[in-house]
C-alpha cells in the first residue's frame, strides 16, 4: 500500500508540472503581451500597472528563464497581486474556496444516496417498466443545461412561490441571528444550488452503477452464490454490490473537474461567493493573476479528487495492491 | 431499431433542416427591432413573443439554431481531428511517442474544462471562430483515448501485417487501414460530443463569454431572458427547450450507435 501511494505522487508530481507548462502556455496565447490587451479592453489601466503585469510576468525575460520564475512563485502558491483590488490572488482564493468545496461535498452525498439506490434497482429490474422509465429520466438529466434549470427553480420556487431565498449565502440581518438560525439560514440558501450542482451528476452515477451492477450479475460468483441457495438479498447485497461499487469510486473522482467547472455556472447565477463566480468575475474583469491562480487550484483539486479516489479504491479492493 | 434512437435522429434532422432553411423559416428578420411590441407574449403575428427590443422571438431562435449547430459541428470536426490523429500516433508508435501523449492527456484531464475555457476567452476576443476552436482544443481526450485502444488492438491483425510486408509506409497502413476500422466506436463519441459542445457553447453565450449580441444564439437569448425573469416566461422557455432538445437528439442517438455496435 505505502509503495502504491509513494508511486502515485511521484506521477502526481509529473502532472503538477504539466500542469504549470499548459497555465504558463495560456498565458502566452494572446497575441502581443497581456499587458497591451489589458490597456486595449480596459482604458482605466495606467502604465503603473502594465509595468506591474509586465514585471509579474517577467515578460522582459526569455520564454524558459520566464517560466522557472513563475514556477519558483507558484511552489510558493504565490500568484500576484489581483489587478480588481490589490490584494494577493492566493488570500482571495483560499476565501472562496470552503463555500465551493462545500457544496461540492454536500452535492456528491446527495449523488450517491439518490444515484446509487437508482442504478442498483434499475439493474436489479433489468427491462422493466420502472427500468425504462429510470433511463429517461437519465437522459432528460444529461440534456437539461443546468443554467436553465437554475433559472427556472430560481423563478418558481424563489420569485413565484417565495419559498427559498434565490441569491447569496446568507440573508442581511444574518448577524443578529443565533447559531441554529445562522445554521437554517444558510441550509436554506444553499438547497437550490446544492440541488443544481448534483442534478447533472446524477444522471451520470446511477447510469453508471446501473451498468456496472449489470455487469456484476452475470460473474460466475454470482451464479455460485445462488447455486448454493443463499436469499436473493444476500446475492444482491453481500455478493454483487460490493463488487459493482468499486469502479464508481473512481467515476466519483474523475468528477471533480466537472463538478468544479460547473461551479462557475450556478455561483454566477446565484451569486455566491465561491471559486467559480471569482473565476467568472476575473474572467470578465481580466484579471490574469487570478485567472491563472484559479485555473492552477483547480486543477491541484481535480488531483487531490482523482488521487484520494484512487487510494479509497486501493484501501477497498486487494487485488490493486498486488500490481 | 430501438424507439429511443428513432426520436433522437427525428430530433437531429429536424433542427438541422430549420439551421439550413433558417431564411425562408423566419417571418420576420431576426434583428429587427420594433419599439411598439416589447414583450409581447405569444401570438398569431409572433408565435413565441418578442424579445425586449420587439424582436420576433421565432426567428432569432431558428438563426439561433444555425450558430449552435455550427459551433457543434465545427468544435466536433476540431476535437476529432486532434483526437484521431494523436490517438492513432499513440497506439501505432506506442514506446516513448505513447508515453508522451497519454501523459499530456492525463495533464489535460486535470483542468476543470469549463475553467480552461473561460481562461482562453479571457485572453482572446469571444469571437465565433474563437469559440470554436476553444471548445474543440479542450474536448478531444475521450476520442484519442478510443482511437488508442482500438489501433493497439488492430495493428496486431494480420491484415496489417500483410500491408506492411508488400512495404506500405506507416502513413499509409495509420490513414488508408488502421483509422478507418477504428472509426465505429469513436463515432458514439464525437455524436455524443457535439451535445457537450452545445451544452458549452450555450452556457458560454448564458454567461455572456460566448457569442456576442446582436448574433442570437439559444444561450444569448435565454441571457436577455433572465434579465426580464417574470414578466416574459417565453424568453426563458423557449431556448431552454431548443437546447435541451437538440441535447438529448445526440444523446439518444450516440446512445443508439453504441448499441448497435454492442451487438454487432
Amino acid at each position: 500500500m505505502g509503495k502504491y501511494i509513494f508511486k502515485r505522487i511521484i506521477g502526481l508530481v509529473v502532472l503538477l508540472l504539466g500542469i504549470t507548462i499548459i497555465t504558463f502556455s495560456v498565458i502566452h496565447i494572446a497575441p502581443g503581451r497581456p499587458t497591451d490587451l489589458e490597456a486595449q479592453f480596459n482604458p482605466k489601466v495606467s502604465m503603473e500597472a502594465r509595468e506591474r503585469i509586465a514585471h509579474l510576468y517577467g515578460l522582459d525575460k526569455p520564454l524558459h528563464i520566464q517560466y522557472i520564475e513563475w514556477l519558483k512563485r507558484f511552489a510558493r502558491f504565490d500568484f500576484g497581486i489581483s489587478f480588481m483590488d490589490s490584494r494577493p490572488v492566493m488570500e482571495k482564493i483560499l476565501e472562496r474556496i470552503p463555500i465551493t468545496l462545500i457544496i461540492e461535498l454536500f452535492s456528491m452525498i446527495l449523488i450517491l444516496l439518490i444515484g446509487i439506490p437508482i442504478g442498483i434497482s434499475s439493474a436489479v429490474k433489468e427491462g422493466s417498466f420502472y427500468d425504462r422509465f429510470m433511463t429517461v429520466f437519465v437522459f432528460i438529466g444529461f440534456a437539461v443545461p443546468t443554467f436553465w434549470l437554475s433559472l427556472i427553480l430560481m423563478d418558481f420556487i424563489g420569485v413565484r412561490w417565495g419559498m427559498l431565498p434565490i441569491s447569496g449565502i446568507k440573508s442581511l440581518e444574518f448577524e443578529k441571528f443565533g447559531f441554529f438560525e445562522k445554521i437554517i439560514d444558510m441550509s436554506k440558501h444553499l438547497i437550490l444550488p446544492v440541488l443544481v450542482s448534483a442534478f447533472g451528476g446524477l444522471a451520470g452515477i446511477s447510469r453508471y452503477m446501473r451498468s456496472s451492477m449489470l455487469s456484476v450479475l452475470k460473474q460466475d460468483y454470482i451464479r455460485t452464490a445462488r447455486a448454493k441457495g443463499l436469499s436473493e438479498k444476500d446475492v444482491l447485497y453481500k455478493h454483487a454490490l460490493k463488487n459493482a461499487l468499486l469502479p464508481v469510486v473512481t467515476i466519483l473522482g474523475l468528477s471533480v473537474p466537472g463538478l468544479i467547472g460547473g461551479s462557475v455556472i450556478f455561483e454566477s447565477i446565484f451569486s455566491i461567493p465561491g471559486m467559480g463566480r471569482l473565476f467568472y468575475e476575473s474572467v470578465m474583469a481580466r484579471d490574469y493573476p487570478v485567472i491563472m491562480g484559479v485555473l492552477v487550484i483547480g486543477a491541484i483539486l481535480t488531483l487531490l479528487g482523482n488521487l484520494l479516489a484512487d487510494i479509497s479504491y486501493a484501501a477497498v479492493d486487494p487485488r490493486i495492491k498486488l500490481e | 431499431m430501438n424507439k429511443l434512437t428513432i426520436f433522437g435522429i427525428c430530433i437531429v434532422g429536424f433542427f438541422i433542416i430549420i439551421a439550413i432553411f433558417a431564411p425562408i423559416l423566419a417571418p420576420y428578420n431576426p434583428g429587427q427591432i420594433d419599439i411598439e411590441n416589447i414583450l409581447t407574449a405569444p401570438s398569431s403575428s409572433h408565435i413565441f413573443g418578442t424579445d425586449s427590443l420587439g424582436r420576433d422571438l421565432f426567428s432569432r431562435m431558428v438563426y439561433g439554431a444555425r450558430i449552435s449547430l455550427m459551433v457543434g459541428f465545427i468544435a466536433v470536426g476540431i476535437a476529432s481531428l486532434i483526437g484521431i490523429a494523436l490517438g492513432a500516433i499513440a497506439g501505432y508508435y506506442g514506446k516513448w511517442v505513447d508515453g508522451i501523449i497519454m501523459r499530456f492527456i492525463d495533464i489535460m484531464l486535470c483542468f476543470p474544462t469549463f475553467f480552461l475555457i473561460l481562461a482562453v476567452i479571457a485572453l482572446l476576443e469571444p469571437s465565433i471562430i474563437n469559440i470554436m476552436v476553444i471548445i474543440g482544443a479542450t474536448s478531444w481526450m475521450g476520442i484519442a483515448r478510443l482511437m488508442r485502444a482500438e489501433i493497439l488492438s488492430l495493428k496486431e491483425r494480420d491484415f496489417i501485417y500483410a500491408e506492411r510486408s508488400i512495404g506500405a509506409s506507416d502513413l499509409r497502413i495509420i490513414i488508408r487501414h488502421l483509422i478507418p476500422n477504428a472509426m465505429a466506436p469513436v463515432l458514439v463519441s464525437i455524436t455524443l460530443g457535439i451535445a457537450g459542445a452545445i451544452l458549452v457553447e450555450s452556457s458560454l453565450s448564458f454567461l455572456g463569454i460566448g457569442v456576442q449580441p446582436p448574433t442570437p444564439s439559444w444561450g444569448n437569448i435565454l441571457s436577455e431572458g433572465k434579465a426580464v425573469m417574470g414578466a416574459g416566461w417565453w424568453m426563458m422557455l423557449f431556448p431552454g427547450m431548443a437546447i435541451f432538445i437538440t441535447v438529448l437528439g445526440y444523446n439518444l442517438l450516440g446512445e443508439g450507435i453504441r448499441e448497435r455496435l454492442l451487438k454487432s
